[in-house]
């Protein structure tokens, strides 16, 4: 009895933590402007949100490339920096490594709307004009600690003499990097490119304070906007819908990934 | 002279946060040779394998290479190559491209590296292994697949760090056959690091012990058995009953109550020594006329291929004999021990000596404390003086609290009647004490030294 009651206790939470997905997922085929009323079923706005054919649909689209042109470019960036920190935390020793590791730990338990405020003060603060590079710069500061998070691991697992086996083939610091520590490493950086990625995707507080007033607008800021000025959009659903599911399959790639990490590491 | 020497060791001197790892180093490694350095974890040895490999770069000293100094090039252009402890393969690589990597780092055409890397994977007897990934092979494949990365650079040394520590017993034997069969047939030069002794013994034309960053003894495997310069080697290199004794004078030397013919010579008259005495060089006899001694056998151990026997003599020592033969616990016997196989060893030291500093006339100032003491006539408060402990004097207490000093026990040896233990202070000095507690290794203890235990005497003297 108690272990039906601890089930149902369990899928109810899931439930309620599902339901407002499904909701917009179910309510993404049909074409009512008003969300809750079904009026059939339909894949016209599917169909809308690919051919540009509804209201604002060129600045949704373009709010749509903004974002992912921003996580791409923030996920690299942030990849490249946060491998390297890594790599530097690794290589410190006692105190200042566990002082590096906290640092770096401080900024991702930080509310964003934080960050956004502090990181829009700096700019005006050192009269950087806002808008795209100011969006990517703040996207890239708060990833990186994702990715050191993600590499990290990564290198204490790795046997700590590769890299000197490298340099005593006759390898340069440099080609010991590029042949033997990135290969090695490999693994973290791609998962801490996707959590990257993922992040900067959603972000909306920093985002919002660092744009300027250009009228840049990613898809979190599009759908706010949009949504004072009076309801959503309703290809605003499938467009939820589809970044759900892309978010779904890259978290199942990464949890896949970690996985067969895990059971290598095992095997060992 | 220094044509010889492919590597030549000067003066090396190395410190971590203050701690000197390695203290004035000095050796030579002659072309060709297998050179082990061989000491307790902690001693230093794999410190100065890494700077010969250049990954740390020495304090002080110099390194040659065929007399020139390298300790200023990277490790990348040194033409030596190093096998690591726990293979340090890569395992984004195949068996193939790991040992081709040094390979194809000097850019050679594809056709000589291919040869190169077959004709190593048939030394280490690795064949239609090239497409394996390193981490589907065994510990000992994978420690071939090392050797033969490192070797297939055709390195003026090759130098290899405790490479057979994670292989077990078994593997570990037959590697080290191997070793040296890959040692006579490429005629590189070995610089070869190991804890082991036994395997140091096997392996080694000439071996480097070390201990606390200092060399304690270079010798071939039979001089560093036979004729250990001191107790820590004598301890370390093989079972030995290391003795309190005394040269009456040239081959005459008394321990164990008793005097003994040997064949050591030159310590002088009434000398207190060291002497050591292998366990498998005191025989039994039945024989009254050559019976040196009486024993009761107090265990009695089996080992193999041979017993291992305590003894208690009558004149109330303990020592230990290996035999092919066992005597059952109880049974009295004769034995004795020939001249030869007594080894003297100088003693290292006497007694404790510390700097100290009078402060009034019961007290003095060593070792970071005050202790109490009688101060003799013509010491002054605030003279320089020179503290003398016996090494019996000195108490240890079971809790570091109860002592004036707080220590640890470093290095412990049983010297047939008592315990000669090193302690191991909080500030990092030694004091050194005799006891017949039992003690372990790493065992915290409080350090007292009563005042009638502290002789002072003054400087210069």
């Amino acid at each position: 009895m108690k272990k039906v009651l601890a089930k149902c206790y369990l899928w109810l939470l899931l439930a309620l933590l599902y339901a407002p997905l499904f909701f917009i997922a179910v309510f993404s085929f049909t074409e009512s402007r008003v969300l809750g009323n079904w009026t059939g079923f339909s894949t016209k706005l599917y169909s809308n949100l690919f051919t540009g054919g509804m209201n604002g649909g060129a600045s949704l689209i373009s709010a749509v490339e903004n974002t992912l042109l921003i996580a791409l470019i923030s996920a690299a960036f942030s990849t490249l920096l946060g491998t390297v920190a890594a790599i530097g935390i690794h290589n410190l020793k006692g105190r200042k490594r566990q002082t590096m590791q906290f640092l770096n730990n401080i900024p991702m338990i930080n509310p964003d709307i934080i960050t956004g405020v502090s990181l829009f003060l700096l700019f005006v603060f050192l009269g950087v004009s806002q808008g795209y590079l100011t969006v990517i710069l703040a996207h890239i500061t708060f990833c990186t600690p994702y990715v050191v998070l993600s590499v990290l691991p990564k290198l204490s697992q790795m046997n700590p003499n590769i890299y000197e086996a490298a340099l005593d083939l006759g390898a340069t610091p440099a080609q010991a990097l590029r042949k033997v520590l990135i290969p090695e490493l490999r693994p973290g950086m791609v998962s801490g490119f996707i959590l990257a990625f993922t992040m900067s995707l959603d972000d909306f507080a920093v985002t919002f304070f660092t744009r300027g007033t250009i009228g840049l607008d990613t898809l979190s800021t599009y759908i706010y906007t949009d949504a004072r000025k009076g309801g959503l959009t309703p290809e605003l659903r499938p467009l939820m819908t589809l970044i759900f599911l892309i978010v779904l399959i890259l978290l199942v790639v990464i949890n896949i990934r970690q996985e067969k990490a895990n059971k290598t590491v095992k095997s060992r | 002279m220094a044509k010889d020497y492919i590597i030549d060791i000067q003066h090396l001197s190395k410190s971590f946060g203050g701690v000197k790892v390695l203290d004035d180093i000095n050796f030579y490694v002659r072309r060709g040779e297998f050179v082990t350095l061989l000491g307790p974890s902690g001693c230093g040895k794999t410190t100065l394998l890494r700077q010969i490999a250049g990954f740390i770069a020495p304090d002080e000293g110099k390194i040659l290479l065929d007399g020139k100094d390298i300790s200023g090039i990277p490790p990348y252009q040194r033409p030596l190559n190093t096998v690591f402890q726990r293979y340090a393969l890569f395992p984004h690589l195949d068996v193939y491209d790991n040992i081709a990597f040094g390979l194809k780092l000097q850019k050679l055409p594809a056709k000589e590296i291919e040869a190169r890397v077959k004709k190593m994977l048939k030394m280490v007897s690795m064949t239609d292994y090239e497409d394996r990934s390193v981490e589907s092979l065994s510990g000992g494949q994978q420690q071939r697949v090392a050797i033969a990365r490192a070797l297939v650079n055709y390195p003026k040394v090759l130098l290899l760090d405790e490479p057979l520590a994670a292989l077990d017993l078994k593997m570990r034997k037959d590697m080290q056959l191997e070793l040296k069969e890959i040692h006579r047939k490429m005629g590189i030069t070995f610089i070869y690091v190991t804890h082991d002794q036994e395997e140091a013994l096997t392996l080694s034309d000439t071996i480097v012990v070390l201990n606390e960053g200092r060399i304690q003894q270079i010798g071939t495997p039979t001089d560093i058995y036979n004729e250990p310069v001191n107790c820590f080697v004598a301890d370390f290199i093989g079972e030995s009953n290391i003795l309190k004794g005394r040269m009456i004078r040239d081959r005459r030397v008394a321990f164990i109550k008793q005097e003994f013919d040997c064949v050591d010579e030159g310590f002088g008259e009434n000398v207190p020594v060291d002497v050591v005495v292998r366990p498998e060089d005191i025989y039994f006899t039945t024989d009254p006329a050559k019976c040196q001694f009486k024993a009761k056998v107090n265990s009695c151990t089996f080992k193999g291929v041979h017993y291992e026997m305590w003894v208690d003599t009558e004149s109330g020592y303990e020592l230990m004999i290996q035999d092919y033969d066992p005597y059952p616990v109880g049974t009295e016997v004769m034995l004795y021990i020939d001249p030869d196989d007594i080894q003297v060893m100088h003693k290292e030291r006497t007694r404790n000596v510390f700097d100290a500093k009078v402060t009034d006339s019961g007290h003095v100032e060593m070792l970071g404390q005050s202790w109490d003491c009688e101060v003799p006539d013509g010491f002054a408060a605030g003279d320089e003086a020179v503290a003398e402990v016996r090494f019996e004097d000195v108490e240890l207490l079971d809790h570091q609290e109860d002592g004036k000093i707080a220590g640890e026990v470093h290095f412990l040896l049983y010297k047939g009647d008592h315990y000669h233990l090193t302690i191991l202070t909080e500030d990092g000095d030694h004091i050194w004490v005799d006891t017949n507690d039992i003690w372990d290794k790493g065992d915290l203890v409080g350090v007292d030294i009563p005042a009638k235990g502290i002789k002072l005497i003054r400087r210069n003297d």
